[in-house]
């Protein structure tokens, strides 16, 4: 489904001394079945973005628009459409509360009015994207680890079957490993569903290894949006936003001002790796100096 | 959502009313809390209420928040005026089956709904104008003379500071979770009493985990930084009386005599 917004703008606690405006008339499109990534630096609007895609926020002017409707109409579509619109909150693990895994992940579910069959079935898939032993479903969500507990709260979004799917910072906290798991677990659900993901995150690593497309909020605004190309060539405009390019594109940059020959668009170790080798081969007398 | 509860809330400025030492307006809210109970007649509580206006006026608190703080009451207030105006015996001016209305009965409830708006619009204005911190400071040095004879008052300011401390943030927590479940389609507004109690059970308990959490954090912390209690511990912040606090108790006394001395004696005979 689409995302659009329509002059969005929000601001909290209007008309008293510490009213803030949190967006200032928003214009973006999201387009069907795309991974985009949502940066910028801490209060630049991104949570209270992705909080209107559901309903949770409502605007103070201007329109969301999901799939050309306007969702802000009544109360029946509201509930309807936190269905179709999946939010996976910053530190979903604070938000588990059932006795076992299984009946935290089915809440979801249930408030659906599916049948047990259907739940049960919901469940098993959705543990099985976030690869959540099934062993697991019976303990406690309290006895689970930090990374374990992270990947049942997901899945409790996923079991859902959301068309839209949004993720604020699902790998803050986790260790390497965990981060890995997560992010190739929703590239593969995006990539076998077809759904739309928007993954809010202060990594940009992690965005120039998964997402399409990059849209830049800053003060409530959007000041850049495009490809992953697009966005990281201007290292020094997000820089000026206080936000930056992967590392190993800064890495990259460095060793192109020192003469070495390597493309400007390195956004990933992967594509790095294959350059290095590359140039290592093509110049076996320099080998010694990149070493 | 939740975000407006002004329970505890302080709006930051800088009008006389937020510069004045706490432990003054403290003992101010007292006596204001005092004018009004002493107060008996009509005329006394126009006075109280134009002495009210002033006060809001002179802190720039706008108006809404004050309405606002009055919201909880609402109900009690109106269900109070209604008892006393259909239950005080007295000449009645108007009868409808076994509804009797006297000229005491209006008056009485006037005056019961006026006391208690007055009540809680004055005390909200203390929490508007001081913040919560310096609050406890004052009722700590009011509380002081009281440690001679065992009284806690370090440990009682303590408790205090850490509880309107982590009002925001357990607000702030609470609206989380409650988005959260919410995009998981829980529903906390319709339904009877039992489902609304039972939708409960997804916000309660999570709240629960991370305040206990956080109270261990925090106990921690504070070992961690040395903390042993009262004794022997200094301020940043030192409380100083001010001449702006000399002058808001005199006018407050000029001011409240005045409203007593009219509240109390009928001089209009009604």
């Amino acid at each position: 489904m689409d995302i659009k917004t329509e002059n969005l703008s929000h601001i909290y606690m209007p008309g008293s001394p510490i009213s803030h405006v949190a967006l200032d008339n928003i214009n973006l499109e999201i387009k069907n079945g795309s991974f985009v990534g949502l940066i910028g630096h801490t209060g630049s609007g991104k949570s209270t973005l992705i909080q209107h895609f559901n309903g949770l926020l409502k605007p103070t002017s201007g329109k969301v628009l999901l799939g050309g409707k306007d969702i802000n109409e009544s109360r029946e579509t509201l509930k309807q459409l936190r269905f179709k619109v999946g939010l996976v909150f910053q530190y979903p693990e604070y938000q588990l509360f059932d006795e076992t895994v299984e009946a935290d992940i089915a809440y979801g579910p249930k408030n659906m009015e599916l049948t047990e069959a259907e739940i049960k079935e919901r469940v098993f898939e959705a543990i099985n994207y976030v690869s959540l032993d099934e062993a697991l479903l019976k303990k406690s969500p309290f006895e689970l680890s930090g990374g374990q507990r992270r990947r049942a709260a997901i899945a409790g979004i996923l079991a859902l079957r959301p068309e839209v799917l949004i993720l604020d910072e699902p790998t803050a906290g986790l260790d390497p490993k965990g981060r890995d798991d997560i992010l190739s677990n929703i590239s593969r659900l995006q990539k076998e569903r077809g759904i739309t993901v928007i993954l809010v995150s202060h990594s940009m690593e992690d965005v120039a290894k998964v997402c399409e497309s990059v849209i830049v909020m800053n003060k409530g605004t959007v000041a850049m949006q495009g490809s992953v190309r697009d966005v990281f060539r201007e290292s020094e405009t997000l820089k000026k936003l206080q936000l930056n390019v992967p590392q190993i594109t800064q890495l990259v940059l460095k060793l192109r001002r020192e003469g070495y020959n390597l493309p400007d668009d390195i956004y990933t170790t992967d594509k790095a790796f294959e350059e290095f080798l590359k140039l290592i081969k093509k110049s076996p007398n320099q080998k010694g100096s990149v070493g | 959502m939740i975000t407006d509860i002004t329970l505890g809330q302080y709006i930051p400025g800088n009008s006389i009313l937020h510069r004045l030492d706490p432990r003054t307006k403290i003992l101010l809210t007292f006596a204001f809390i005092a004018v009004v109970f002493i107060t008996e007649n009509i005329i006394g509580y126009v006075l109280i209420g134009f002495l009210l206006a002033l006060l809001i006026k002179m802190s720039g608190i706008p108006f809404k928040f004050i309405l606002k703080s009055l919201k909880p009451i609402y109900f009690f207030v109106i269900f109070t005026a209604l008892l006393n105006l259909f239950m005080t015996g007295g000449k009645y001016i108007v009868s409808f089956g076994i509804f009797h209305i006297s000229r005491e009965g209006i008056i009485l409830a006037a005056t019961m709904a006026l006391r208690l708006i007055f009540l809680v619009a004055g005390t909200s204005l203390l929490t508007y104008t001081t913040s919560p911190i310096v609050l406890t400071d004052g009722i700590e040095a009011l509380l002081k003379p009281l440690e001679k004879i065992k009284f806690p008052a370090h440990e009682l300011a303590m408790m205090m500071t850490i509880a309107l401390r982590f009002i925001p943030t357990i607000i702030e927590e609470t609206d989380k979770i409650m988005k959260a479940q919410s995009a998981r389609g829980a529903d906390f507004d319709t339904g009877g009493l039992i489902k609304k109690a039972k939708a409960m059970i997804p916000l309660l308990i999570p709240l629960f985990i991370s305040s206990f959490r956080r109270a261990d954090e925090l106990a921690l912390a504070m070992e961690c930084r040395g903390y042993h209690g009262g004794e022997g511990r200094t301020k940043l912040k030192e409380l100083r009386f001010k001449k702006l606090d000399l002058t808001a108790f005199l006018v407050f006394t000029l001011l409240a005599a005045l409203c007593i001395f009219v509240g109390k004696f009928n001089l209009f005979y009604i």
